[in-house]
């Protein structure tokens, strides 16, 4: 149903698409239902000449059991909806499928900075690739990503992926993602950050293998060596004396 | 005719409880939730903090001992001005609030001797997670105590006439509020170290 | 000095002459008055007009997103910064400032002596302190959009580091106003609710039982312990903030062993059960006005209570729901989806309660009654919308989203608005002395309905097309940019703008009535409550001979009987009595 309103571009997309949709054809029926029966009986017990109201305490069974019966209905519906949504919540945001790539994501007052592995496919690096702005990743490839905020809070969203998480300053949040077609996608953030929240616009670029390739050799300097560099701290600006940083699995 | 002094309202108690005490139990409770919201967040900061028993090892746990015992004494005498006042002995009432106000006092003082010497080490506000809680913790019931003993003086005046009697047992109701809330802190800013 | 308020009539406008009336001065009958009924008064005007202030900045940001860049009319250039800023004062006004004032403290000032059958509140001068604290925390409020920086722009969730610290949120001053503003207004409203409380538990009419208290009293009541049991931890949360800003504290900062989450717990533990507190007045009133306008008890007054205890006591359980992305625990957003999603079922039990009152009545749709029903068939909208976030693998998506936005003003504006105009448009007569024009009464209801569907219902769209919250132009997101989408924004717009001026009809409505309305009756709507009993307007000290109560509230067509309502103070004739 939300194909119309924006297209998919991830794996958990669909899951998250289909359960949005269980639930708009369960409110749905109860909400029709509701004002059905609320617009009918406003017509048929309008005050009408020689009709006086009736004195109905609530405690008549073949009456009380017009709400009692739809209650227990709404708890079955709620229960449906319950295990759906908790199962699609444990694949997005607790489990944590076997990645090819990790990349790092750093959020600040106003921009969106990546770092990603270079040729040598491991992170931390000398031949990492620092962007601004632009994410590029391979499509039909699982990703680990690592979000850090510099500041203070902000919120990585790509709508079209169905992914969002919010960014904490002094932690690195882990998260996944599968891409299934190429493109560029909007990153928005979506936590008030200040005066640039709505200017700190970035791109996810999905790309095939060989055009990540080609893109990679276009950045990377063939002259680094692959040496051990240390992870940068996440947390807040210039600080650095507070090293301890809590990684959250999600 | 003059005017009634209080509403009519005020003078039925449809529950059995007099209205004022009523009242003395909700102000209570809410003040229980400020104080439970600001003990907890200490609580969860601390166990996520371990180190900060470094800090907390700087707290004069004396003083807050002899602060423990100087509200434990000064509820003793709230609690003797309210039978004073069940009796209808006025006098008596207004002198064991007036006790009772001195030990908040006291508390006072002795908090601004250890404040003092606190400061002067270099451990003021800002000096860190523990000391900012300390501060703002010890802080806000400083100025509950504070305000209780002032109360307490301002309703001795009226008990000494044998006039507005009921208002002594809700004081004393509030001062016992104040002591527990000293018997979450004590332990919890001084003992655990 | 111990004497309230002496001899003022309650309202403006009233012209009653009693025996024993003297003259009071201008300043203490409108101003330092102890009577419940000028203190309501205070509260209402004053939330009503802040009403208005809300209302424009909504106007002024909405102009920016439907026609990005250009110079708004009635206000400039919305920059960024100002963006940040109008929404952070619009939603912190509409909740803070007149929602909790005019639901709350209006109508819980007005009716709660009246319906209980006394003469005030059992503290009548810490009455009028509340209010006095509450009009000095919305002159801060409303200073702050003047002092240097401007007003606060971090949301009305102020969440930390951006709230904490100038250098983030460019308004520093406005952002310490704004918590002092926010930290009084709990205060007033603490006070405040202590008056309803005890009034209700002990001031109550002879004969009066529990189950005799009409349901907006309760409604009033349980709001009241629920705003007081919520309000502490945010209390000592907004002391922390305010050190943070001010004296180089640290509980939120993460690069010197705070934590930004915290205030979120703390924040959000209040901001669930708040959105009941503002709820459940508005419930009541429309029980109350269903109740008279169908002629017919209600379904299930015990139910009604039942399911509202239960739905309070499961809000304090609730609030992480705002937090399923934030950074916490992922665990613990399943625990938190299954107690959000629990807590649907009361209130729904409650809906169908109120829906099924309608059964065998007869029903009369008169202003008050078409804005009680227009609450419940609005309401079960944003109820139902709420589902598609409680349920955490779909709040993914829509989080922080404007569908959180289309969905919170379902809540909200039934609650806050319609629930006003119902009250308003009901006791009306009561409060003033006159009746409300009929006509321009609808004429009000019809537009501001209209107005306010085309406002939000693009917005439930444009959410689910991607729209983040709080972004001042989405034209740097080619996502967003769709043409399909901008005229949505700009339909919302022009709904924003025909709202605010239909609510003219009822600006002229009520105060040309206050002068040339035909003079109302005690009872105009034939009601069985205590209030219809005293003349319109209740005179100082409301009775003038203290009723006692015989029966529950919603004696309605009760068989044997000639009239179709039974009010409670009537004795029971021995006549009644034997055909009973």
């Amino acid at each position: 149903m939300l194909q119309r309103f924006a297209t998919s571009g991830s794996t958990f997309a669909p899951q998250i698409d289909h359960l949005i949709l269980l639930i708009a054809i369960l409110v749905g029926f109860w909400f029709l239902a509701a004002e059905f029966a609320l617009f009918w009986l406003c017509f048929r017990f309008r005050r009408r000449e020689g009709h006086s109201a009736q004195y109905i305490t609530g405690e008549e069974k073949h009456l009380s059991k017009w709400v009692t019966w739809p209650h227990f209905a709404v708890i079955v519906c709620d229960i449906v909806i319950l295990i759906p949504a908790i199962l699609v919540w444990v694949n997005v945001k607790q489990s944590s499928p076997p990645a090819e790539q990790t990349v790092r994501i750093f959020s600040q007052q106003w921009a969106w900075s990546f770092q990603e592995p270079g040729p040598d496919g491991a992170l931390d690096t000398a031949d990492d690739i620092r962007t601004v702005g632009d994410l590029h990743v391979k499509v039909n490839a699982t990703y680990h990503f690592e979000l850090q905020s510099r500041d203070v809070l902000h919120s990585f969203s790509v709508p079209e992926f169905r992914l969002k998480q919010d960014a904490v300053p002094g932690r690195a949040i882990t998260g996944w993602f599968k891409t299934t077609r190429t493109g560029t996608f909007d990153i928005q953030c979506t936590q008030m950050c200040g005066m640039g929240h709505g200017l700190m616009a970035a791109h996810i670029i999905v790309e095939t293998p060989e055009q990540h390739a080609a893109w990679m050799k276009s950045v990377s300097n063939p002259a680094a060596v692959a040496t051990s560099v240390v992870a940068p701290a996440p947390g807040t600006g210039a600080s650095t004396e507070d090293s301890k940083f809590a990684e959250v699995r999600q | 005719m003059s005017a009634p002094a209080r509403s009519i309202a005020n003078l039925r108690s449809v529950t059995g409880i007099p209205t004022a005490r009523l009242v003395t139990w909700w102000v209570i409770a809410s003040e229980m939730f400020i104080f439970g919201g600001l003990l907890a967040s200490y609580v969860m900061h601390r166990l996520a903090h371990p180190e900060w028993a470094i800090a907390a090892s700087n707290t004069n746990t004396k003083a807050g001992a002899f602060n423990t015992f100087v509200l434990l004494t000064s509820s003793l005498f709230a609690v003797l001005a309210h039978k004073a006042a069940d009796a209808e002995d006025g006098k008596g009432a207004a002198k064991y609030l007036r006790l009772t106000a001195l030990g908040g006092f006291l508390f006072l003082i002795v908090k601004g001797f250890e404040w003092t010497h606190e400061i002067r080490e270099g451990f003021v506000l800002a000096s860190g997670g523990f000391w900012s809680f300390y501060y703002t913790v010890a802080g806000l019931h400083a100025l509950h105590v504070l305000a209780g003993a002032i109360i307490m003086l301002i309703f001795a005046v009226d008990a000494a006439k044998n006039v507005n009697l009921p208002r002594v047992q809700c004081i004393g109701l509030y001062w016992h509020f104040v002591d527990i809330i000293w018997i979450f802190l004590f332990p919890l800013l001084y003992i655990a170290k | 000095m111990t004497t309230p308020a002496t001899g003022a009539h309650a309202q403006a406008g009233s012209h009653g002459h009693e025996p024993g009336h003297h003259e009071v001065s201008f300043f203490h009958k409108y101003l330092w008055s102890t009577d419940h009924k000028m203190i309501a008064m205070q509260y209402l005007f004053t939330g009503t007009a802040l009403a208005l202030i809300g209302g424009y900045l909504a106007y002024v940001f909405r102009m920016q997103l439907a026609f990005p860049g250009h110079d708004v009319p009635g206000y400039g250039l919305v920059t960024p910064n100002r963006y940040n800023s109008l929404v952070t004062m619009h939603g912190s006004i509409m909740i803070f400032w007149v929602a909790m004032p005019v639901l709350v403290a209006a109508f819980g000032n007005f009716l709660i002596p009246l319906m209980i059958g006394c003469d005030d509140m059992v503290f009548p001068r810490i009455n009028r302190l509340s209010y006095q604290v509450f009009l000095v925390s919305a002159i801060i409020l409303l200073a702050s959009f003047f002092v240097h920086g401007g007003a606060f722009g971090g949301a009305w969730t102020s969440y930390p580091p951006l709230s904490a610290k100038g250098v983030y949120n460019l308004t520093p001053i406005g952002a310490s106003l704004w918590l002092v503003a926010v930290a009084l207004e709990f205060v007033a409203f603490l006070l405040g609710g202590i008056n309803f409380i005890v009034t209700t538990m002990n001031g109550r009419a002879p004969g009066m039982r529990m189950w005799d208290i009409p349901v907006v009293v309760w409604m009033i009541v349980i709001a009241s312990v629920l705003f007081m049991a919520s309000v502490g931890p945010l209390i000592a949360g907004a002391v922390m903030l305010f050190f943070d800003q001010r004296l180089g504290t640290a509980f939120f900062d993460p690069g010197r062993g705070g934590d930004p989450l915290l205030w979120q717990h703390l924040f959000w533990f209040f901001g669930h059960p708040e959105v009941y507190v503002v709820l459940l007045p508005a419930l009541g009133m429309v029980a109350e006005i269903m109740a008279v306008f169908a002629r017919k008890k209600l379904f299930g007054y015990r139910t009604i209570l039942y399911t509202t205890w239960a739905t309070g006591i499961l809000s304090f359980v609730v609030w992480a729901h705002h937090q399923f992305i934030a950074g916490i625990d992922p665990r613990m957003a399943n625990v938190f989806t299954i107690t959000t999603l629990l807590i649907s079922v009361p209130i729904t039990e409650m809906i169908f309660v109120y829906i099924a009152t309608l059964y065998g009545g007869s029903i009369q749709f008169t202003t008050p009654m078409l804005w009680a029903l227009s609450f419940v068939a609005e309401f079960l909208i944003g109820g139902v919308t709420g589902i598609f976030l409680g349920a955490s693998g779909a709040d993914i998506y829509f989080h922080d989203t404007y569908f959180v936005v289309a969905h919170f003003h379902y809540t909200f504006f039934p609650s806050a608005i319609i629930g006003m105009f119902a009250g308003l448009t009901f006791w009306y007569p009561k409060m003033f002395g006159r009746m409300l024009n009929e006509t321009l009464g609808k004429i009000h209801f019809w537009g501001t309905i209209i107005a306010f569907n085309v406002i939000f219902i693009p917005l439930f769209i444009t959410g689910a097309a991607g729209d983040q919250r709080r972004i001042y132009n989405y034209a740097l997101f080619s996502e967003q940019e769709r043409p399909g989408l901008q005229h949505l924004r700009e339909l919302s717009t022009i709904g924003v703008i025909v709202l605010l001026a239909f609510q003219v009809f009822f600006l002229f409505n009520f105060f040309w009535s206050l002068r040339h309305g035909e003079r109302a009756s005690e009872n105009p709507w034939l009601s069985n409550t205590l209030e219809w009993t005293v003349p319109s307007p209740p005179p100082h000290g409301n009775f003038a001979e203290l009723p006692t109560v015989y029966r529950g509230p919603y004696e309605y067509a009760t068989p044997g009987r000639k009239e179709d309502y039974w009010p409670q103070n009537a004795p029971i004739t021995p006549i009644e009595e034997g055909a009973l």
